[in-house]
């Protein structure tokens, strides 16, 4: 058996509201398939499993609100009798707040105390996540005090309308929220250092302009699809900041899976992932880079993209910012910013020449990587860039 | 009608012998003497000594002819006095009648059938007095079944003579005397279903043979107190109707199991476990077993019934199931 | 003979166009001379997709050196107009 449970899509989430499932009990299921639509405080989320078998049981129902690492469905893998083992830590609906409760990821999903379990009979548990009411205040008046279907259903009739998926505006707040928290959790925990350099677009530009040329219109290039391309080619070079903090000490990626920041015309960000970017051609990598622009802003994300960034590549440059300071997306460990591209005066070969150029900063965690390891990130970002055809 | 239980065992037996020439009853005391449990009075000398056979006291020996016999193509009914003494034949029953449909690829049939009393409350001390009808439920190729009323008495015995495979009849020793309604024609009666004896929607209680009239009057009692208990008469122990069972815990939520063996490895252990398996979501309350005190059957009046399950600790169970 | 669409119309699927890209922007109150860009907030992928979207609408060939003629509402109508002849 292989438990489907409610994934982190990013540090900042909590819990996650099921939107829809996208499969059924008894249906065939192939690890990668879109199994459930998921309602984050950032967006609607389609998320993959990670198992290959037969849906045995799907424990949760659209509008509850599950818990990150909370078992939301059962999948019976390939050659398993079908079996239901009782499990520890099934889906139950937690309580509907309208005070969302941030906490800091741990890292992994918490469990209750061994002696603290709710004592509830099995056919309450299930009327109770069909109810959507959290057993876990009610007092039971079954044998040993424990809460029986009766518990349930005088609870239920109690219960006011219990609200399931967030407005537009509800969501721009919580998201608010929890942007507030991984930010703060960033700048409490992270210890944070900058360094930037000017480059040199002028190679790099007259390449892009040559090429677009080539190319029709559906096909052409953005100047920051050159600039992901370049930090995880990078990111080769110095594989320390490519890499994610778990319980006090940094795990290396052997992927990268470029983070990209995009924002939200009603405001706030994400950042999902472009897997695999420093082995994607430009041209495969452009076309990533649009569909995951469009279906972030139609908000249908997959789950992997919000939970496999190592790195995050954040342009601020559209805005007419010159210099990014970034604060680190926790558990990553470092940000790489790109500000306006602006004609400056140059001094090549001994003459005061205009040239293109663009600030790339890195901001990256100083528990992980130092200056020196950092300044030869951007030394290589620098000499990549003068080689756009290598790209 | 109301007959004795007695009555309508004997009853079906004599009607098995007069349409079919190839039933004959075989066991020790059957002819002169009438039958222990007096099921076979005067048959002896209705049907001759051909079709009613005493037998020597060799339960193996007999239990092993009329298996012969129906390999052969007769329709033998074997009884067996109690079942304690029919582990004699257990070598018989387990790898002959059980496995030879089996082993001789289909090739051969034996149709078998085998009654015997079993069960307690009568004084006759533990080698008289112990239930195991739930052990022959664990041996796959036989058929088992513990008719509680007069009806199924008697008709389980007729459908079982027309099964192809051995079929063996637990008769509750205590029932033999109680007196019951035979429903009017009664032909053949159904030997794949249990039957609901009490609708109810509070509780299940699945039993059956002698435990199903204490379980009923256990209804009873809880009714006067609003609970309104479901009494399932399991009626075969093999192959078990899982779906009446399921179906009555579905709507419950709540199963009591009674179940005059010992807790232990028990029938009951059993049902539970199939409840557990597939209706464990349905559940509101764990199952709970009413069974005997695990000691061998006692002889003092007052020892006996306090080791078996009784109305009066099912009402308890009950209780305490409810909270 | 094919009318000719008239530029009302044209205007009419340029607004609309953008409204894909910018569901929530007021296009009536757009500055039919002002750039989409500083108006629309619309970044290099936003501008970029809408390009796209003229070219596959209008069957225009856009070269990346006639992007800055498609930055405003009236820009945008004579650069159609002008394919047209």
């Amino acid at each position: 058996m292989a438990d489907f449970v409610m994934p982190t899509l990013g540090a900042d989430m909590t819990e996650g509201t099921l939107v829809q499932w996208k499969k059924r009990v008894g249906e065939r299921v192939t690890k990668g398939d879109i199994i459930a639509e998921v309602d984050t405080d950032k967006a609607a989320i389609e998320v993959e499993c990670h198992a290959t078998g037969i849906i045995e049981r799907l424990l949760a129902k659209p509008g509850d609100k599950i818990p990150v690492g909370t078992v939301m469905a059962v999948i019976r893998e390939e050659g398993q009798p079908a079996a239901a083992p009782s499990r520890p830590q099934l889906f139950t609906p937690q309580p509907v707040s309208t005070q969302p409760v941030l906490q800091p990821d741990t890292g992994t999903a918490a469990s209750p105390l061994p002696g603290s379990r709710l004592r509830i009979s099995p056919a309450a548990r299930t009327l109770a996540a069909e109810r959507g009411i959290d057993p876990t205040g009610l007092r039971g008046t079954g044998p040993e005090g424990a809460i029986t279907l009766d518990d349930i259903t005088r609870a239920a009739k109690g219960a006011v309308g219990v609200a399931t998926s967030a407005n537009a505006a509800d969501r721009q707040a919580r998201m608010r929220q929890t942007i507030a928290a991984a930010m703060a959790r960033s700048k409490r925990e992270i210890p944070h250092y900058y360094l930037s350099t000017t480059i040199d677009l002028s190679r790099a530009l007259a390449w892009l302009t040559a090429e677009n040329g080539r190319r029709p219109v559906t096909e052409r290039l953005l100047v920051s699809v050159l600039f992901i391309k370049a930090v995880a080619l990078a990111l080769r070079q110095v594989p320390e900041l490519n890499a994610l903090w778990k319980e006090g000490e940094a795990v290396r990626s052997e992927r990268i899976h470029i983070g990209t920041a995009i924002s939200l015309r009603q405001g706030g960000l994400v950042a999902p992932a472009l897997h695999d970017a420093d082995r994607a051609g430009l041209s495969e990598l452009m076309q990533r880079f649009q569909d995951l622009v469009k279906r972030t802003r139609a908000g249908s994300l997959r789950s992997s993209e919000l939970s496999d960034p190592t790195i995050t590549v954040t342009s601020l440059g559209e805005q007419g910012v010159e210099t990014v300071f970034g604060v680190i997306y926790p558990p990553q460990v470092a940000l790489v910013g790109f500000g306006k591209v602006v004609e400056r005066p140059w001094v090549a070969d001994g003459l005061v020449v205009p040239r293109p150029v663009v600030t790339a900063s890195l901001s990256a965690d100083h528990r992980v990587s130092d200056g020196h390891r950092g300044g030869l990130f951007l030394a290589e970002l620098d000499r990549l860039l003068q080689e756009p055809h290598a790209l | 009608m109301n007959i004795t239980y007695r009555e309508a065992v004997r009853s079906g037996m004599r009607e098995a012998l007069q349409r079919d020439p190839r039933v004959f009853l075989m066991g020790e005391d059957v002819g002169r003497y009438g039958g222990t449990y007096a099921c076979s009075k005067g048959f002896l000398d209705e049907f001759g000594p051909e079709r009613i056979r005493d037998t020597p006291l060799s339960e193996s020996t007999f239990v092993g002819a009329g298996i012969g016999a129906a390999l052969g193509g007769m329709r033998p009914i074997v009884e067996v006095m109690t079942v304690n003494f029919s582990l004699l034949a257990l070598d018989q029953i387990m790898n002959n009648a059980a496995t030879l449909r089996h082993m001789s690829g289909g090739q051969f049939s034996v149709p078998l059938v085998v009654r015997m009393a079993t069960g307690a409350g009568r004084q006759v001390a533990a080698q008289h007095s112990h239930s195991l009808e739930g052990w022959y439920a664990h041996i796959p190729g036989i058929t088992v079944l513990t008719p509680a009323t007069v009806t199924d008495a008697r008709g389980m015995l007729l459908t079982a003579l027309e099964q192809p495979d051995p079929v063996f009849i637990f008769e509750h020793a205590y029932l033999y005397a109680m007196e019951g309604p035979l429903e009017t024609n009664p032909v053949a009666v159904d030997i794949s279903h249990a039957a609901v004896r009490r609708p109810g929607k509070d509780m299940s209680l699945l039993t059956f043979g002698g435990s199903l009239w204490k379980t009923l009057a256990a209804a009873a009692r809880l009714a006067q107190e609003g609970i309104e208990a479901e009494v399932v008469d399991l009626r075969i122990l093999r192959p078990l109707d899982r779906d009446t069972i399921l179906s009555s815990v579905r709507k419950t939520h709540r199963a009591v199991v009674i179940d005059e063996a010992w807790r232990t490895g028990s029938f009951a252990a059993e049902v539970s476990a199939v409840i557990m398996e597939q209706a464990f979501y349905e559940l509101d309350a764990p199952v709970v077993r009413v069974c005997s005190e695990e000691v061998p059957i006692p002889y003092p009046k007052h020892l006996e019934e306090a080791a078996l399950p009784s109305a009066e600790k099912i009402v308890r169970a009950v209780r305490r199931l409810l909270g | 003979m094919t009318p000719t669409p008239s530029d009302a119309d044209t205007r009419a699927q340029i607004l609309r166009l953008l409204g894909e890209i910018a569901p929530e922007a007021d296009l009536a109150a757009l500055n039919p001379d002002v750039s989409f860009r500083d108006q629309l907030d619309l970044d290099s992928m936003d501008f970029l997709n809408f390009v796209v979207a003229l070219h596959n609408t209008f069957h225009i060939e856009i070269p990346e050196s006639d992007y800055p003629k498609y930055l405003t509402l009236n820009g945008c109508a004579a650069q159609v107009a002008a394919s047209r002849t």
